[in-house]
């Protein structure tokens, strides 16, 4: 029987929905806000929250003091250059696991993903020395590197349940019609496939653009993405509120504008295979 | 061109021994049906001779090439899938061109063949559709040009009907017969159902359990099972098995008799029991007897105009030069 919903109740649950979403978008909101403020009326007590004087001086004090644009290309660079790296490793691994399965397939899984348990602070040391030794610290390399290992037991893991929903008889199919490996998986699988690996390119994106921890740690001036970007504006000698969010306001654009276009397929990818 | 000849050809997986080590010869554009219950080790016969598994061990030679360890691709055959296996993101045209396009072909020779197929399977007007735009029937066509295309050494068949309904069966039944008349390639046929096999085969291959039990022609098989499964799977209805004192007095351990061996009378015969449950088909009645004394059910196969009713006492008269013999091993005598 379906449930009777009157209008009323109706009316309550979006109330409450939108108090919701509001909520969660709440500390976005007021970063962006505060980024029009002067730095006086940022830290105003009580906070000022629509009538202020609204200014864009922020932005181009943080422009002319630290170069957004070259923060930027950081970023585009190391999320891109790890996602795609991950992809190649990942759609490979991914269809072994999922169309020519072994019996250890799926404690592999599930051990690759218990790395993801493991504290990241774990491994700094000797990943650190590491990079000394290899001359990778402070290089938009090592960070591709590294971002790429840290997500592909994500994509691999995503590509697998995507690759899983797809009939081995097709597979068999192209093979029987001359298709070598490669033909089966470019021509067959992964078209078939589009939708879950732009979803996994996406996450992979959006993870790797907010990844703070390794980026921080492993760059200085050369490198850095616009995590570092906007933690250069969080120094010991104090905090310029508006500066500060002017920055990340700049550093968190062009993701949401990105997920912002890609909803729909980003909501289809985390939960597929949960509701279909 | 199409000689396939498996040489001890053996199949387990794991410790599971699916297919004992067996031979079997199949003959250049013979129109070879593997037949058998499920989980029989036909399907996985196919999938042997296809490369898609494989062999544990023994030999399969492809017209007169060793292609034990060659992959599906490079052994010159195509198959059709029980779920059609189409290519769900291309056109019907890409579909059946894919092969094609694999094997390098320039695009002129392409359309070419494409638009030869498309006539053959009546597939013209479908050309620029989705696989997801047409019919079971269509699919299987589809299916079947996109194996035609590549003019195999042979074509392999994996159950192909078993997903349309009982009308469109026949009808595809009768045009990969037609196909196979007009192609004159070799095809080895799936199937589960034996009036599939007994309608299309040339030689029929009856498994159980892994095991070849007969290799013939339809009407080889019928008249002359060489054991008792084959004669209990071969014919519709099935055939009247009886022991004990009846198969004795044929100094056999189990005898054999088609229902349409035997006359139905309400006055004279050898055996006499009562009617059960009857089927009227229109051209023929299958009567259920019990109370034979010489088996639970006897079922008898009359004309559609013998109008017995359920509970009558009949009385019935196996012809006995149809009699089939069978020893305590289930051996034909």
């Amino acid at each position: 029987m379906a449930r009777a919903v009157t209008p009323r109740r109706k009316a309550l649950n979006t109330l409450i929905a939108w108090a919701i979403g509001l909520m969660i978008f709440f500390p976005i909101l007021w970063t962006i806000l505060t980024s029009f403020k002067s730095e006086a009326q940022a830290i105003n007590d009580p906070p000022l929250f629509l009538f202020f004087d609204w200014t864009i001086e922020n932005y181009g004090v943080v422009q002319d003091r630290s170069d957004y644009m070259r923060y930027l290309w950081n970023s585009v660079i190391i999320a891109g250059g790890s996602t795609l790296l991950g992809v190649v490793v990942a759609v490979p691994a991914a269809w072994s696991m999922a169309f020519v399965p072994s019996k250890r397939t799926k404690d592999i899984l599930l051990w690759m993903l218990s790395t993801k348990m493991l504290p990241a602070v774990g491994v700094l040391y000797p990943i650190y020395l590491l990079f000394i030794e290899l001359g990778l610290l402070d290089t938009r390399t090592g960070l591709v590197i590294v971002l790429m290992l840290i997500n592909l037991p994500i994509i691999v893991w995503m590509l697998y349940t995507y690759f899983k929903e797809i009939p081995v008889d097709i597979l068999e199919a192209a093979r029987m019609d001359g298709a070598t490996l490669r033909g089966e998986i470019l021509h067959v699988l992964m078209p078939m496939a589009v939708p879950g690996i732009a979803s996994t390119i996406l996450l992979s994106l959006i993870l790797a653009w907010n990844e703070a921890f390794w980026t921080l740690n492993l760059t200085a001036a050369k490198a850095g993405p616009l995590t570092a970007f906007i933690a250069s504006y969080s120094s010991p000698e104090g905090l310029f509120f508006a500066k500060l969010s002017a920055a990340s306001t700049m550093a968190i654009a062009p993701i949401l504008i990105l997920g912002w276009f890609s909803q729909k397929q980003l909501v289809r990818g985390l939960t597929f295979g949960a509701v279909k | 061109m199409g000689r396939i000849v498996l040489d001890q050809v053996s199949k387990s997986f794991g410790d599971v021994e699916v297919i004992p080590p067996l031979e079997l010869l199949i003959e250049d554009g013979e129109f070879a049906v593997f037949v058998g219950p499920s989980g029989c080790g036909k399907s996985t016969l196919l999938r042997l001779i296809a490369g898609l598994e494989d062999v544990t061990g023994g030999k399969i030679e492809i017209d007169g090439q060793e292609m034990t360890s060659v992959p599906p691709a490079k052994r010159g055959l195509a198959m059709v899938f029980q779920s059609y296996a189409l290519y769900p993101h291309m056109s019907v045209r890409k579909n059946i061109a894919f092969p094609l396009r694999m094997a390098g072909l320039d695009k002129e020779e392409q359309q070419r063949r494409v638009a030869h197929a498309a006539s053959v399977l009546n597939l013209s007007d479908y050309l620029e559709r989705r696989p997801g735009q047409l019919s079971g029937g269509q699919r299987q066509r589809v299916a079947i040009g996109r194996a035609i295309v590549r003019e195999p050494a042979a074509f392999l068949f994996d159950e192909p009907l078993s997903n349309l309904d009982a009308a469109l069966r026949v009808g595809m039944r009768l045009e990969i017969s037609e196909l196979h008349e007009r192609l004159g390639t070799t095809m080895i046929y799936v199937t589960h159902d034996q009036v599939e096999a007994m309608t299309m085969a040339d030689k029929i291959v009856v498994l159980n359990a892994g095991n070849i039990e007969q290799v013939g022609s339809p009407l080889e098989l019928y008249r002359e099972p060489r054991n008792l499964f084959v004669a209990g799977f071969i014919g519709s209805p099935r055939m009247n098995l009886i022991e004990g004192k009846e198969a004795a007095r044929h100094d056999a351990h189990a005898i054999g008799i088609r229902p349409e061996h035997i006359a139905v009378s309400g006055s004279e015969g050898n055996w006499s029991g009562v009617v059960g449950v009857s089927e009227h088909l229109g051209s023929d009645t299958f009567f259920h007897v019990h109370d034979t004394g010489v088996a639970e059910t006897i079922t008898v196969r009359a004309d559609g105009e013998v109008g017995f009713r359920h509970g009558d006492r009949v009385y019935l008269a196996p012809r006995q030069d149809a009699i089939h013999r069978f020893d305590a091993k289930g051996l034909r005598i």
